[in-house]
């Protein structure tokens, strides 16, 4: 039985646009799932209908079932507020693009991620104090006590990423969301954070979705993919599969674009 | 530059404080005592002079202070409480209810604060608290709808989605985050609604809808010493400057306030 199970997802905009058609996947526990596409693609609207937090207006059919040791098996869709949040961040979490916004501008950085702490693990105090300054080493993060004490626009941009990720890990999820995470950083920061995030997920044996629109990136971290255009998924395998043998013809264009890239490279003197 | 305003804005407001203070403690005369004789200059033993019934002026302004900063404040306290109230309301209501709060928003905002003063005082008597009442009420819907715009702009904010991701409860998200990030700009007009409290404090004294004698209040005295401005333009003058000082100088603070308030947009490090 998968921990997570999507079947025939469909999202409609308020205007009745279809904005995802009938996409199906599953996650096992611990396994990496990629999610790939372009830009509207749909890629992030699974994630938030996974988590239950489709923008208002918007309308989701189909099945989304999530079956956590501990929590029992349960219906994501139709499912009341109060209920859904007891399952979020301990059945899944979500580490977003822009860390920047993705912070609170006016809380501390320590506080931010004392929160899920606090109510995760009951913790209070000097309890509390050591186990947010714990997290911010688990992220390899140097000076935790100056971060801690930073406001979000104090730190640069993959340092907040880390914070992101390490308020993430602190919910301890069976299931990490990693939506675009390395998008908004610099490509040298961006190699950096995907193995912290690809070693942490890894250690602490949680199952992975990740969501990208870089196919390298996904091939570096996962071990499935699904393509996704238009809000349909047009192929879905393992991920050398995939790059050996694109079968649609839009994963065609986004391996050959990709061996573009990497060939220019090697081109280079 | 902005911390001189902050500063000059106390120095203005706070001298006008201090009267008020002082005047519970001492007073040049006792209010009602006229032995000074009728529109006596300024001068010894009369400082300011007297008006028209032999009153102390300068007893009187100590008086007006206390009742101008007594209404400005209370009404900022009721207009406040009930604005940031209802606003938090709307802001998070359904599509439904909001669409009906503004609409009323609206109307009460279109309504004339004296005509809601007279009104309540109608209904009630000339006081004090029908004053307050009537301040209180109408700056309420400028702050509800202010609220109500800055709640919507937070709510959307990818650091609710990402707080929410994690099951942070409702009540925490509006004590931790709506609440802290709408603050700043709340605060500020805030003060400046102080300003204007205070302003139509004077005016609803100055049509004799205020709070009744023995309260010395500015906007009367000003409505008092009208008819003998020629002859003794200090029993005028003295009421005007001391508004405009007090008016001035708050919003020199809610002009300072601004950047003290938001971390964002203070200089650190």
């Amino acid at each position: 039985m998968s921990l997570l199970e999507v079947t025939g997802l469909r999202v409609a905009a308020a205007d009745g646009r279809e904005l995802v058609r009938d996409v199906s996947f599953a996650v096992d526990a611990g396994e990496r799932l990629g999610l790939i596409g372009e830009s509207g693609s749909g890629k992030s609207l699974t994630a938030l209908a996974i988590m239950g937090l489709l923008p208002a207006g918007m309308t989701v059919a189909g099945g989304v079932v999530l079956d956590v040791p501990g929590l029992g098996r349960t219906e994501v869709a139709g499912l009341a507020e109060q209920r859904l949040n007891a399952l979020r961040g301990r059945a899944a979490t979500v580490v977003f693009q822009e860390p920047l916004t993705a912070l609170d501008p006016l809380m501390r950085v320590g506080r931010q991620l004392a929160e899920p702490l606090r109510r995760r693990r009951g913790l209070r105090g000097a309890a509390l104090r050591a186990a947010v300054r714990a997290a911010l080493t688990e992220v390899r993060l140097a000076e935790p006590d100056r971060i801690a004490k930073a406001f979000p626009h104090q730190i640069s941009g993959g340092q907040r990423q880390r914070v992101a990720i390490a308020m993430a890990l602190a919910c301890e999820p069976a299931l990490l969301i990693a939506d675009e995470p390395t998008t908004a950083l610099d490509v040298t920061v961006q190699a950096d954070v995907l193995a912290l995030l690809d070693a942490l997920v890894r250690e602490k044996g949680m199952a992975l979705l990740f969501i990208s629109h870089d196919l390298a990136v996904v091939s570096a971290v996962t071990d499935r993919v699904v393509v996704l255009k238009d809000g349909v998924a047009v192929e879905s395998g393992a991920v050398a599969d995939i790059v050996r043998a694109p079968a649609h013809p839009y994963t065609r264009s986004l391996v050959a674009s990709a061996r573009e890239l990497d060939s220019a490279l090697d081109l280079a003197p | 530059m902005r911390r001189l305003t902050l500063v000059s804005g106390c120095v203005l407001a706070g001298a006008v404080v201090a009267i008020a203070v002082v005047s519970f403690l001492w007073l040049p005369y006792p209010p009602e005592d006229t032995s000074g004789g009728r529109l006596a200059p300024p001068g010894l033993p009369h400082l300011l002079g007297t008006d028209k019934l032999g009153r102390d002026l300068f007893t009187q302004l100590m008086i007006g202070a206390r009742i101008a900063l007594g209404v400005g404040l209370g009404s900022v306290a009721l207009g406040g409480l009930l604005g940031v109230a209802a606003g938090l309301v709307a802001g998070f209501a359904t599509r439904w209810l909001d669409d009906t709060v503004a609409v009323v928003l609206d109307i009460l905002i279109a309504f004339p604060t004296l005509l809601l003063a007279m009104l309540l005082v109608a209904v009630r008597d000339a006081s004090l608290g029908s004053a307050i009442l009537a301040i209180g009420l109408a700056m309420s819907a400028v702050v509800a709808r202010l609220t109500r715009v800055l709640v919507k702009r937070v709510l959307a904010q990818d650091y609710i989605t990402a707080a929410r991701t994690s099951g942070t409860s409702w009540r925490r998200i509006v004590t931790e985050h709506v609440l802290p990030n709408i603050w700043p700009t709340l605060v500020v007009n805030l003060a400046l609604q102080l300003g204007l409290a205070v302003l139509a404090e004077a005016s609803l004294s100055y049509l004799g809808l205020g709070p009744p004698p023995p309260n010395a209040s500015w906007g009367r005295m000003l409505q008092e010493a009208q008819a003998t401005v020629l002859v003794a333009p200090v029993g005028a003058i003295a009421p005007g400057v001391l508004v405009v000082a007090l008016v001035v100088g708050v919003n020199l603070i809610a002009d300072g306030l601004r950047d003290v308030a938001d971390p964002t947009r203070r200089r650190t490090r």
